[in-house]
């Protein structure tokens, strides 16, 4: 309760603030073994080995569809193409916005939260990401760079909810997750169409595949990972994966309609 | 006056019953996260120009809410004031008490995020409000007080003798609430949908699978056929038995708004829940429910007759002088408020 009190003044604290947006700090490198970590042993970056990947599509994709802005004149002015973004389908069959991640294999493992944050950006009346990770504990910063409303909305089942108003541009809030959970959505009540996800896990080791499909989890120590693959319309796929030391496995997932 | 400002903040009701019906059929609920300010601001003085995307649904039910709330506290104060009957007077303080407890609901319903149980009760709430602001308006209409100056007396003129009447526009009246409510679960569970055809469920007369949303939902499909039955049952009785115009108009508009209100049921299934659809068939089945409330009340106007009701309409119109008769039947309340002649 005390640290979510503590996150809550942090969040009205930097809402109060001004600046610009920092970039997005995905697929952290792994912290080190907090002093209170179980018996595991920390990650040795010299053995650490590497799962890379790509996400296809087998089958005929439908188009991302235009979406109608007239509810709000800035977002019609600011963003005028604006299309979905739950199928991003590549000409080859990739598909971005994938969030990857290891599932299990970790064991008993700790690792420390990155104290840099993660940035959501509210821009041209849509996220920036639309799917992204984050680590428990670790600041998730949303910045509102529209000038107009936006209120952010936050709909876990793990974590709690919350639903805080940005209605000046350049304003941010942060805000920290205490529980894992896979994914937790986000909307924008003000602009229907605007929805996000968070992948929120305990680890470091996870990735939004960009518009090729690709994807690298990178740092990881030599073990048996089950390694999943989300997508909000698609569903999710796992695949079980073995790496030694220093090695890179490839694994690749295929969705179909 | 008063007549015409009771029907003013009834019809105004109905008004804030369709901006909320709006709120939910676009999900606007949680567009202004802080309640009572908005976005910050006072209610009343944030910018016109941000009224956009939910926020202007939202933001409009509140402003709407905000001035139906006065009117009802200049009602209950004007009644206070001017209305002898005190069983009128104390409709008055319900319905300012019923609409403080919706605006308070309202209210938490936001901060907490919609819960259902909180939604369900604040759309439960709403009607009940409109029947209170309806029946004032409909106790306080010179219609009313003209059916106590007939001559040939309300047995004959409204119904007043007959008991099946009544029963079954009580019956018909409390069945079409409770649907109301069942629709309101329906709507606030997310249950809209759950069954996607219609007339048929799936294909069939009734569902093959079940699952709590699609139990609701059948609920609904099922509670509107017994409204109609006892709607056609209801007005039947009515063209079948009455001549009065005051009873069979409530009986026909009853019937119309019935039709209505079933093709726009099924509209908002064929139509995936259209905002303005849903909306309209949320505001109408409010319509659905104080037409029969208006011919319940009717149906018992005898009930309510009394010798100083007649001599009251008079006292409270201006004739002061009348007021001596009304004094014997509550000489308190006209000590109170200097009306004795």
């Amino acid at each position: 309760m005390t640290r979510f009190l503590a996150a809550c003044l942090a969040a009205f604290l930097v809402s109060c603030g001004g600046g610009n947006p920092t970039q997005n700090q995905q697929n952290s490198v792994p912290a080190s073994s907090g002093a209170a970590a179980p018996a595991a042993p920390a990650v040795d970056p010299a053995i650490a080995s590497t799962v890379t990947g790509k996400v296809t599509f087998a089958g005929t994709a439908p188009a991302p569809a235009p979406i109608k802005l007239g509810a709000d004149p800035y977002c019609e002015k600011a963003n005028p193409g604006l299309r979905t973004e739950n199928e991003v389908v590549g000409t080859d069959g990739s598909v971005g916005n994938v969030f990857v991640y290891v599932k299990d294999g970790l064991g008993t493992r700790t690792f420390t939260a990155p104290s840099a944050p993660v940035v959501m950006d509210q821009k041209g009346c849509h996220y920036t990401p639309h799917v992204l990770g984050i680590q428990v504990g670790q600041p998730l910063q949303i910045v509102n760079s529209d000038d107009t409303l936006h209120n952010v909305h936050g709909l876990p089942k793990a974590n709690k909810e919350f639903n805080q108003g940005q209605p000046i541009q350049g304003m941010k809030m942060t805000h920290t997750f205490s529980t894992k959970e896979v994914m937790i959505p986000f909307k924008c009540d003000v602009h229907g169409w605007m929805n996000a996800w968070i992948g929120v896990l305990d680890h470091p080791y996870y990735a939004v595949t960009s518009t090729d499909g690709t994807f690298s989890l990178k740092g990881l120590p030599p073990g048996t990972y089950t390694i999943e693959a989300w997508h909000e319309k698609l569903g999710t796929q796992t695949q079980t994966v073995t790496v030694g030391e220093k090695e890179t496995k490839d694994v690749a997932f295929t969705f179909k309609a | 006056m008063l007549p015409l400002f009771a029907a003013l903040v009834a019809a105004s009701t109905g008004v804030l019953i369709f901006a909320g019906g709006l709120v939910t059929s676009t999900g606007s609920g949680l567009s202004v996260p802080d309640w009572p300010n908005t976005y910050g601001w006072f209610m009343w003085t944030f910018p016109l120009n941000k009224m956009v995307g939910g926020i202007f649904y939202e933001h409009l039910h509140r402003l709407v809410a905000s001035t139906v709330g006065f009117l009802i506290v200049v009602l209950a104060v004007w009644l206070w004031r001017a209305e002898p009957r005190a069983w009128v007077r104390r409709l008055g303080y319900l319905a300012l008490a019923a609409v403080i407890a919706q605006g308070i609901l309202g209210g938490i319903t936001v901060l907490w995020y919609l819960p259902d149980a909180v939604s369900i009760a604040h759309a439960s709430l709403a009607q009940i409000v409109f029947c209170l602001t309806t029946t004032i308006a409909l106790v306080t209409s010179r219609g009313w007080a003209a059916g106590y100056a007939d001559p040939k007396g309300p047995r004959r003129s409204d119904g007043g003798g007959d008991p099946r009447l009544q029963r079954i526009a009580i019956v018909t009246t409390l069945v079409i609430y409770t649907q109301i409510v069942v629709g309101a679960t329906m709507r606030h569970t997310g249950a809209g949908l759950a069954i996607p055809d219609f007339p048929l469920a799936f294909g069939h007369l009734v569902p093959p699978q079940w699952d709590a949303k699609i139990a609701i939902h059948f609920a609904h499909r099922a509670g509107a056929a017994t409204v109609a039955a006892l709607a056609l049952a209801t007005a039947g009785h009515v063209f079948y038995h009455h001549r009065r115009a005051e009873l069979r108009r409530p009986a026909m508009l009853l019937l119309v708004l019935l039709a209505l209100q079933i093709t726009l049921g099924a509209l908002t299934v064929l139509s995936q829940k259209q905002f303005l659809v849903n909306s309209l068939h949320v505001v109408n089945g409010a319509l659905v429910l104080v037409t029969s409330l208006v011919l319940t009340l009717r149906a018992h106007r005898a009930r309510f007759a009394d010798a100083g009701s007649a001599v009251s309409f008079a006292q409270r119109d201006g004739n002061a002088g009348s007021a001596v008769v009304f004094a014997e039947r509550d000489p308190a309340h006209v000590q109170r408020r200097g009306l004795g002649a």
